[in-house]
């Protein structure tokens, strides 16, 4: 025990918790913690803007499961923040922002810099904490991080005043030990609820695992696989279970919900008993909830009781540790006779082969769809892609094709365009042997794209693809669909991205034919720094099929098919 | 329909912030909501009302459960409770009108406890019927401020996951335990 300043304690509570890395920008209310800094084995990353720290720090949090440390000053750096809290929030990761605050005799005040940032954040992370003194400092710490990983994981932050920053306490670990009721115990399983959802298993013609997000985050990825190897019951994967399993295993269906695969969403449709696990039946995945899987019944296995019949009122709800639920279910397990149900769902694919736009002739142009399918190819599906959101976003669900958990890392909950780039970054210094590409619009980009000299400062090598198609494409499209094509305010101009990263040093490509995608893939692959491809693609090209907002899942807008026009084409 | 919760939380700044947040983000209006300390030092006890269908309900339960601070939650809305609030009534009282308002009070066993040369001030505790109902009575004589402190909320017996229980004398709305929740407030 010994007597340190708060700001000391911060950082030294912090490196026992494992934390190496952390991502911020300095400022007057948090220069005491930055000061003390220097004496502690952490690798800072200088951010050029503190939102873009928070997304790193997600990005380091998703390719690991480590939990992300994000630093900011009061004020505007505290509610720069406010976006990536929120992403991290809806996708359940665990980050921990950690804000200066002006001296806590001025809270309260209107002071320089000053902002009610717990109050702001509130709604938006899964704890936050005012800390006004240097003692309190350890025991807030180490709650922080306990709550940032326990349970549905989330961000946690924590506002330390400058005067808690300089005064001085003495440090105690042990004694600063969270007290174990802080986080609720996860409940087991209710043997009578578990027998239930085995007897619907055993008992299933046409049943679907729908797998989520929080297969990676319990570490259930494997016994997910052991499940469906074993009773040979096909997957459908949200956005962010995709790379829970292999993409190319034989019982991974594909993508369900707004942009899945058709056959998924149909299958959905006409499954006896879906079994979903660590998902949330979000509306992007289930489109009209009073059509929705009418015929199934539904096992809902999740670690938050409030997902439980949130959305879609479920027969068997589970709250649980999706891994101990598939460990005690294991035993139980037997192959089922799924020869017609399979051979079904293989007959639903129907033309979807031939509406690909991979199989279509080459017309000359360059598609998104080409760009993310070569990207996959070179990279042999190894890669951790970080993606922006919209179309490109929806394109690289679609054609990349991920082997592995924890390859994708994308904004889905809060649908944060700007998360990309920086999130690459965070993704990048956690997994520094991985090779990490960007898949971002020219819209998406420009959000945070300051971040190019944070690449640069950092040294960091990473793989950026903007799929550049001079519009924001997602809205554009929906303003094609459902707007009688009135393009309001989505095309988009773009400075010469070339120019721009070769301002900041970065090397540059541009490509325009479907013939240099690979080649130019490769020379980046090949090149030590981080290189930028300005990839210009088709510019009114849509994302297929697609579910449009609150419709049936089963009715869907579809690729014109090349061949003769059906009427299952909506 | 009014769904009643007891929480019992941490006494700590920001706890009824939080509470009311939750509730507030998802558009439900709260009703009424009481806070004050428990038996047990450090834990404080709030009795939220909120206006909410029961599927809701289940979802404002389960995401209270969420916050750190919260320690337990009950909801009484289906279980044998006891519900209390506590009024302040002043009205206005004259010469001639003052015993007549006395006695209504004493018949609603409500409690003088100020006398001014134009007005009385009534302490009251029941149920919402019952002071509504003295409300109504002392109306014509002139309402110069109500207080109300909303709903306080007990479950009988063993709480709301124990035995059902009745009052004493048997009956399920009585004012045997007036004395006890005027404590509280």
């Amino acid at each position: 025990m010994e007597r340190m300043t708060g700001a000391e304690i911060l950082w030294e509570c912090l490196v026992r918790e494992g934390v190496t890395d952390i991502f911020g920008y300095p400022g007057g209310a948090i220069l005491p913690a930055y000061d003390a800094m220097l004496k502690f084995p952490l690798r800072h990353v200088l951010v050029r803007h503190e939102q873009g720290a928070t997304h790193m720090a997600d990005g380091y949090a998703r390719a690991t499961g480590k939990v992300g440390v994000a630093v900011a000053t009061s004020g505007p750096g505290a509610t720069n923040m406010v976006t990536g809290i929120a992403t991290a929030m809806m996708d359940s990761v665990p980050i921990i922002c950690i804000t200066g605050q002006v001296g806590s005799r001025l809270i309260g005040s209107d002071a320089f810099q000053e902002t009610d940032i717990t109050g702001i954040t509130l709604p938006v992370t899964k704890h936050n904490y005012l800390v006004t003194r240097a003692d309190e400092v350890a025991s807030v710490v180490r709650e922080a991080f306990l709550i940032a990983q326990s349970g549905r994981p989330g961000p946690v932050l924590i506002d330390i005043t400058k005067d808690a920053q300089q005064s001085s306490a003495i440090f105690d670990w042990d004694a600063a030990a969270p007290s174990p009721s802080i986080v609720r115990t996860v409940p087991t399983p209710a043997e009578s609820k578990m027998r239930e959802a085995l007897a619907l298993i055993k008992a299933a013609k046409r049943p679907l695992v729908l797998a989520g997000h929080g297969l990676m985050l319990a570490n259930a990825t494997e016994d997910m696989r052991a499940f469906t190897d074993i009773t040979g019951v096909p997957v459908a994967v949200t956005l962010l279970g995709i790379g829970c399993l292999p993409a190319s295993h034989p019982n991974n269906l594909g993508m369900m919900g707004m942009h899945g695969e058709a056959w998924v969403n149909t299958a959905i449709q006409e499954a006896d008993l879906l079994i979903a696990l660590g998902m949330r039946f979000d509306d992007r995945v289930t489109g009209n909830l009073k059509t929705y899987a009418l015929q199934a019944k539904k096992i809902h296995v999740d670690i938050d009781q409030a997902e439980i019949g949130k959305n879609v009122p479920v027969d068997v709800g589970i709250v649980s540790d999706v891994r101990d639920v598939l460990r005690t279910w294991k035993s139980s397990l037997t192959k089922l006779d799924l020869g017609e149900w399979n051979a079904h769902i293989k007959s639903l694919k129907g033309d979807s082969a031939v509406r690909d736009i991979q199989n279509m002739e080459d017309d000359g142009h360059l598609y998104a769809a080409h760009v993310i399918h070569d990207i996959w190819r070179a990279t042999e599906g190894k890669a951790i892609v970080v993606t922006d959101v919209g179309q490109h976003q929806m394109w690289e669900a679609q054609y990349y094709h991920h082997e592995t958990p924890r390859s994708l890392i994308t904004s889905g909950g809060l649908g944060t365009m700007g998360f990309a780039l920086p999130a690459a970054i965070g993704a990048k210094m956690a997994c520094p042997d991985s090779e990490v590409w960007v898949v971002v619009g020219d819209g998406g980009f420009q959000m945070t794209l300051c971040e190019l000299a944070t690449i640069v400062q950092e040294n960091v090598k990473i793989n950026i693809a903007i799929i550049n198609n001079g519009y924001l494409g997602m809205v554009r499209q929906w303003q094609e669909f459902f707007y009688d094509k009135r393009y309001a305010a989505t095309p988009l101009l773009s400075p010469d991205f070339v120019k721009l990263a070769e301002a900041y040093g970065i090397d540059a490509h541009r490509v325009t034919t479907r013939k240099d995608v690979i080649s130019t893939v490769e020379a980046a692959r090949k090149h030590h720094g981080t290189v930028l491809i300005d990839f210009r693609v088709e510019q009114e090209d849509s994302v297929f099929p697609m579910v449009p907002a609150g419709a049936d899942l089963h009715k869907m807008i579809r690729r014109p098919s090349p061949l003769a026009e059906t009427g299952a084409d909506r | 329909m009014l769904i009643t919760y007891v929480l019992h939380v941490d006494d700590k700044p920001g706890v009824l912030n939080r509470v009311s947040s939750l509730v507030r983000r998802r558009d439900y209006n709260i009703e009424s909501l009481t806070v004050g300390h428990t038996a047990e030092a450090g834990v404080s006890r709030i009795t939220l009302v909120v206006d909410a269908n029961p599927e809701a309900a289940h979802r404002i339960e389960a995401n209270l459960y969420k916050l750190v601070h919260v320690l337990r939650v009950e909801n009484l809305t289906e279980v044998p409770t006891v519900y209390r609030h506590l009024a302040l009534i002043k009205v206005a009282a004259t010469v001639d009108t003052r015993t007549q308002i006395m006695q209504l009070a004493d018949v609603f066993r409500g409690r003088v406890v100020d006398v001014a040369p134009d007005s009385l001030m009534i302490e009251i505790t029941g149920t919402d019927e019952k002071i509504d109902g003295l409300l109504e009575v002392l109306r014509p004589f002139g309402l110069v401020e109500v207080a109300k402190t909303g709903r306080l909320a007990m479950a009988r017996g063993q709480g709301a996951q124990g035995t059902k229980s009745t009052s004493p004398d048997g009956s399920l709305a009585d004012d045997h335990v007036d004395a006890a929740v005027s404590f509280s407030v």
